[in-house]
């Protein structure tokens, strides 16, 4: 996929690989929807996970810290933008006034845990970064008395959908001929922040800021002695990290209307975890490869698995539910067997496979 | 001139403890510019906490260095290589999944200055300076001789290669003092002839170094000046000719009265 997508070494056939793949992108919502919009919606949700474990990969595969709260920041990201563009406080700020304002809170909170951690590794830093994903979802569960800040359980509703003008991301219109409903909107704006986020991503990982959490994820103590100051990068590594998470959150919002603290449990952060380290960690488009995968295998099985049992046995065996995490599972424990370092392992390992050619 | 200006490193009464162990008591010593200086001593004489509390990876426990003019104490890892000291470590710490040029690309971190936003929007100053440390790391890689071997990642480098490639990772930021510890362990003959003719073309290049070893050839064909440490303490220091002969470094290195002792229990 490198080697056909470099714009140095064959211009040609990597414009026109990337020009395939961006007729691709812009054709494929009218596809989807052809099928259901139910599916336009599921790739959403899909881009969405795509971006947390971009923001993820920051921290865990360029920086090497362990985080398995991650999804808090998901949490704080959306309840901004709730907060910030609901009837729940009579706010209706417009969403880029909000999505900056969820990601610069979500990077404070992620300084904020970065802060206390710094001395940690592995699995105490695992530990901690758990227990501060618990307490952000236990405040927003709890933080409806005595003022009513997040509704607890009941979660905010009816939140605000992006608005530019009259032109509204809920709506549904046609512009010609096509039939444009809120999620193929919706679709195109993700797949816009989808890019950026991307092109980001990369420029960090090839730049003097990356190579310093390389080199703290490879060994601190040889870090600092190279002159790296590891707890400003580290907590560069969590506030950046965070921030994607906010923005993502924030657009989560948007599309759903509607959050609960249910949606921020401890497994969406595994998941995401999951994804990342399915992928890749440590390569970008590994990343984005498991983050696809993840989110839309058990899509598909919930719309095959129930018809195929009927079909062969005449009824429903085993739910949907649980073969996805059997599967689930099971695509784990056989990756660490084979392709321990992901899917697509992160491309130093390639590079050096050619040198030794 | 004058003995300010002659002294790059200076260090009074460093002492180290662990618990009950006085792993350094009251070493003092001068290194001065263009010196080869060497650290020598048995096993467990302290060499490494020596090293280890100079470049801030453990605090003192009393004492001073004073480095350039300048104190060092209570400064962090990163700021001592900011002032200009760059260290090896005695057991390899490269960064091992990372290709040698990375590695030391990376050594250039503290001279340069890209944030966030450079990295991102990637400005023409950005990509002058990320062309400037590709430039100067592959250059180093050249001076060690390690250049071939650019592109493999660092923990598939022969172990001589490592060793030097861990010199020219130090070399990228730029030091004053060059600190290796034991850079000759498990070298064969050849490779520790051509570390020799390294650490000469390092000094006459301007650099001072401070060198820890165990192959005393090596200690007495490049070191200007000897330190000899054991058991936490100075007890020997000069010319390499001259701590050979001193017999406190001879009852240190072939055992004194304690192993004679136990020779006679045995």
């Amino acid at each position: 996929m490198h080697a056909l997508l470099d714009l140095k070494q064959n211009p040609r056939t990597a414009w026109i690989g990337l020009a395939l793949i961006g007729v691709a992108l812009v054709v494929l919502p009218f596809a989807l929807a052809a099928v259901g919009t139910a599916w336009v919606r599921i790739t959403n949700l899909a881009i969405l996970f795509v971006l947390l474990s971009l923001g993820l990969n920051i921290v865990v595969g360029f920086a090497g810290l362990l985080d398995l709260g991650y999804i808090a920041f998901y949490a704080v990201g959306a309840y901004t933008y709730a907060l910030l563009a609901s009837p729940h406080f009579n706010l209706h700020l417009p969403f880029w006034i909000v999505l900056p304002i969820g990601a610069a809170v979500a990077c404070f909170f992620g300084a904020l845990l970065g802060a206390p951690t710094l001395k940690l590794r592995g699995d105490y830093l695992a530990i901690v970064t758990l227990g501060f994903g618990e307490i952000v979802r236990i405040f927003m569960n709890n933080l409806s008395q005595p003022v009513n800040i997040t509704n607890g359980p009941q979660g905010i509703t009816l939140i605000d959908p992006f608005r530019i003008g009259s032109f509204s991301f809920a709506e549904r219109e046609t512009i010609a001929g096509l039939d444009f409903t809120g999620p193929v909107k919706y679709y195109y704006f993700l797949i816009v922040v989808l890019l950026a986020v991307i092109v980001i991503n990369l420029r960090l990982q090839n730049s003097r800021i990356g190579r310093a959490w390389e080199a703290i994820r490879e060994d601190e103590i040889a870090a600092r002695a190279m002159g790296i100051n590891t707890r400003n990068m580290k907590l560069l590594a969590f506030a950046m990290g965070a921030s994607f998470g906010g923005v993502s959150g924030g657009i989560f919002a948007a599309t759903q209307g509607f959050i609960s603290p249910e949606s921020f449990v401890l497994v969406e952060s595994i998941m995401v975890l999951s994804m990342v380290v399915l992928g890749g960690m440590g390569n970008i488009w590994g990343v984005i490869l498991g983050a696809v995968l993840l989110s839309f295998v058990p899509e598909v099985l919930r719309y095959t698995v129930a018809p195929a049992q009927q079909a062969l046995f005449g009824r429903l065996l085993i739910e949907p539910e649980v073969i996805r995490m059997l599967l689930f599972g099971l695509a784990l424990v056989l990756m660490m067997l084979f392709r321990p370092a992901g899917i697509l392992p992160s491309a130093l390992r390639k590079r050096e496979l050619e040198s030794r050619k | 001139m004058s003995a300010h200006s002659l002294a790059l490193l200076k260090a009074s009464g460093i002492s180290k403890r662990f618990g009950g162990v006085h792993a350094l008591s009251d070493v003092g010593f001068t290194i001065n510019h263009g010196e080869i200086y060497g650290l020598i001593g048995p096993n467990g004489a302290g060499k490494t906490s020596l090293f280890n509390v100079l470049t801030g990876i453990y605090a003192s426990d009393g004492g001073e260095f004073v480095f350039d003019g300048l104190p060092l104490n209570g400064l962090k890892p990163n700021q001592v290589a900011d002032r200009g000291i760059a260290r090896t470590f005695q057991n390899i710490r490269l960064f091992a999944n990372l290709s040698a040029l990375e590695n030391v690309m990376i050594g250039r971190h503290v001279r340069t200055r890209a944030n966030v936003f450079g990295a991102i929007f990637r400005d023409a100053k950005t990509r002058a300076e990320e062309k400037a440390i590709e430039k100067r790391a592959y250059e180093l890689l050249e001076y060690v001789g390690v250049h071939k071997r650019a592109n493999s990642l660092a923990k598939h480098l022969a172990y001589g290669d490592q060793r030097r490639l861990e010199i020219a990772r130090a070399l990228a930021t730029e030091p004053k003092l060059l600190a290796l510890d034991e850079p000759a362990a498990g070298m064969n003959a050849t490779e520790t002839e051509s570390l020799k003719l390294l650490l000469k073309d390092v000094r006459r290049d301007g650099t001072t170094i401070l060198l820890i070893e165990h192959d005393m050839k090596l200690v007495m064909s490049v070191c200007d000046r000897v330190l000899v440490l054991d058991y936490g303490k100075k007890i020997a220091e000069g010319s390499a000719g001259d701590v050979q002969k001193d017999p406190r470094v001879i009852a240190a290195y072939l055992g004194g009265e304690v192993s004679l002792n136990l020779r006679g229990a045995a």
